[in-house]
């Protein structure tokens, strides 16, 4: 109750502020829209089904971009933990290459894979791959050793090794990395979004922008927020929550 | 040997040790089950045999160690051997070698007289810390094994249901390992061990973490399923009292090298008493030795400052 009570005080101010902004007119609207303006532009896109359309178009990127930066991730995670030469040699360039940001990768990119969807996958893979590799990589050597001398005494080894005993053991300690990684895919998708102009979130933002509309940018924005904080608060809060629950962790508040 | 089945004879006259089921009675009246390796059938050929076995590594510091030093030792089917030693000793690392999650420097381990090349079902071993999967059920732990060797749904369902029973957890099929008390979870491991219906359990220091009141109810339960079951038992502990309590041997280790020091037949009846005065007698013949090698290992610890080596036994990823 307190909590609720918080919240929305401290909404009720942001949004009072804003209209106070907006009122006052210090800034023309056209840089400085008002809270319905937003409100106005969010209901113009859902009627004429840009944002759905938008929406389904990135999220399928996106999604497909993220699949695939798990599969490789965990592959080349697991491969760097359990490789004293692969650790040694790409542990190092892996940590050094998360301080690039994705969109470095778009003009390789672009060359490579030409001005089409594969060009914007790779850069959501580039995005998001570390993380996962390196999650996986720490989750591998911080999960127990007797899970996987127990997988192998009951008889599992090879891929069953990995699928029954590896991943769902070290699941607690790449969750967060997985989550990260979400992160960095739906950034990078967005970022190339705007820089290729084809459907997608990221072009309807750049479409605001075109037409001067700061209405739609900001409405965007809200929405490229709120998948963010769906996707997070939704999927991978219950995936920790059921986590906690199996394993009996106490849930970190 | 013949592959042919229909002739070997399924009435041999095998000399059986009272104490085993027959094989029929286990489920497995086919032939073929009876026409396995003929070492399985010999009680003259050692279950488990272990030849000039050592095991030497290199320690942090860059020395070489040697952890076990030439061990021989032949355990019977049926045979529950209890192994103790001062901690360090190398007596862990030997159920890991005779489990194959682990590879020996030299020597030969024997199983039915086939050599060990690496894990195997027929070998299950219990740790101290249980190795319990916390993502799975208690049940789904249990079959955990049949699951892996691809036995159908229906099999699976009831002979987990079957050694939940035997371990008076079938209440407790569908809870997580972390609800359960730490008595209950080695008894699920025990369970699960059972389940892929092993001949030998390796088990090391399964109750050393447990109460006491819960370990001398454990030991009543082990020794019970041990005589239902007629499993071969491996038993590593440092506590000279339990090895007496359960093994019809208890074999004594040195510390570093670790050398079969001394072995003592137990010839006392069953079931036994913790508080025994034969017990605690027979534990006190045992213990003078032991006291010796114990000092020597806290003499080298007190030396050596800090933990001196990487146990081998944490240490994973070496495989046969």
């Amino acid at each position: 109750m307190k909590r609720a009570a918080r919240y929305i005080i401290f909404y009720a101010a942001l949004f009072g502020l804003w209209t106070l902004l907006a009122e006052l007119k210090i800034w023309p609207p056209y840089l400085f829209p008002t809270p319905w303006g937003v409100g106005e532009a969010l209901y113009a896109g859902f009627q004429d089904h840009t944002y759905l359309i938008a929406i389904r178009v990135s999220m399928e990127r996106v999604l497909i971009g993220y699949a695939i930066s798990v599969v490789l991730g965990m592959i080349l995670g697991l491969g760097v933990a359990s490789n004293k030469f692969l650790e040694e040699t790409m542990g190092g360039l892996l940590v050094s290459l998360q301080s690039l940001p994705s969109i470095c990768w778009w003009p390789l990119a672009l060359l490579w894979f030409g001005l089409n969807q594969n060009a914007i996958l790779f850069v959501v893979v580039m995005g998001s791959l570390l993380s996962v590799t390196l999650a996986m990589e720490d989750g591998r050597k911080q999960m127990p050793k007797i899970f996987g001398m127990a997988g192998r005494n009951l008889g599992a080894k090879g891929f069953k090794l990995f699928w029954y005993v590896l991943l769902p053991a070290s699941l607690p300690f790449i969750v967060s990395g997985l989550k990260q990684g979400w992160a960095f895919a739906w950034r990078s998708l967005i970022t190339a979004e705007m820089l290729y102009l084809s459907l997608g979130l990221g072009q309807v933002l750049m479409m605001g922008r075109d037409l001067n509309d700061m209405s739609a940018v900001i409405a965007v924005m809200v929405l490229i927020i709120a998948i963010g904080y769906v996707v997070d608060g939704v999927v991978f809060k219950g995936m920790e929550h059921r986590l906690q629950q199996k394993w009996g962790l106490t849930p970190a508040s | 040997m013949s592959t042919n089945a229909q002739d070997f004879p399924t009435q041999f006259p095998i000399p059986v040790d009272p104490r085993l089921p027959l094989r029929s009675e286990r489920g497995k009246a086919s032939p073929l089950s009876i026409a396995r390796p003929l070492s399985t059938l010999l009680p003259a050929i050692a279950k488990v045999g272990l030849s000039e076995i050592c095991l030497s590594y290199n320690t942090q510091s860059g020395e070489r160690l040697l952890a076990l030093d030439h061990i021989n030792l032949q355990v019977k089917t049926g045979e529950f051997v209890c192994i103790v030693g001062p901690s360090g000793c190398g007596k862990s690392t030997l159920l890991l070698l005779i489990a194959g999650l682990h590879r020996q420097t030299s020597g030969q381990i024997l199983v039915d007289g086939q050599p060990v090349q690496g894990p195997g079902t027929d070998r299950i071993m219990i740790f101290q810390e249980h190795g319990l999967f916390p993502w799975l059920t208690v049940g789904q732990n249990v079959e955990f094994g049949m699951k892996m060797k691809g036995i159908g749904k229906a099999e699976r369902e009831e002979k987990t249901s079957y050694y939940l029973r035997l371990v008076h957890l079938a209440k407790f099929k569908d809870s997580y390992i972390h609800q359960l008390s730490g008595g209950m979870r080695q008894r699920v491991a025990i369970a699960r061990a059972l389940a892929t219906e092993p001949d030998v359990l390796l088990m090391d220091e399964p109750f050393a973490a447990l109460d006491a009141q819960t370990r001398d109810l454990l030991h009543d339960e082990l020794e019970r399923i041990w005589s239902e079951t007629g499993r071969t038992i491996i038993f590593v502990t440092h506590n000279v009292r339990e090895a007496i309590r359960l093994g019809d041997r208890v074999v004594l280790l040195s510390f570093r090298p670790g050398r079969v020091k001394s072995e003592f037949p137990v010839d006392l009846p069953r079931p036994r008493v913790l508080e025994d005065v034969q017990v605690a007698r027979a534990a006190r013949e045992i213990l003078d030795e032991l006291r010796e090698e114990i000092n020597r290992s806290l003499a080298v610890e007190y030396n050596e400052g800090v933990k001196p080596h990487v146990d081998p036994e944490v240490e994973e990823g070496v495989r046969p």
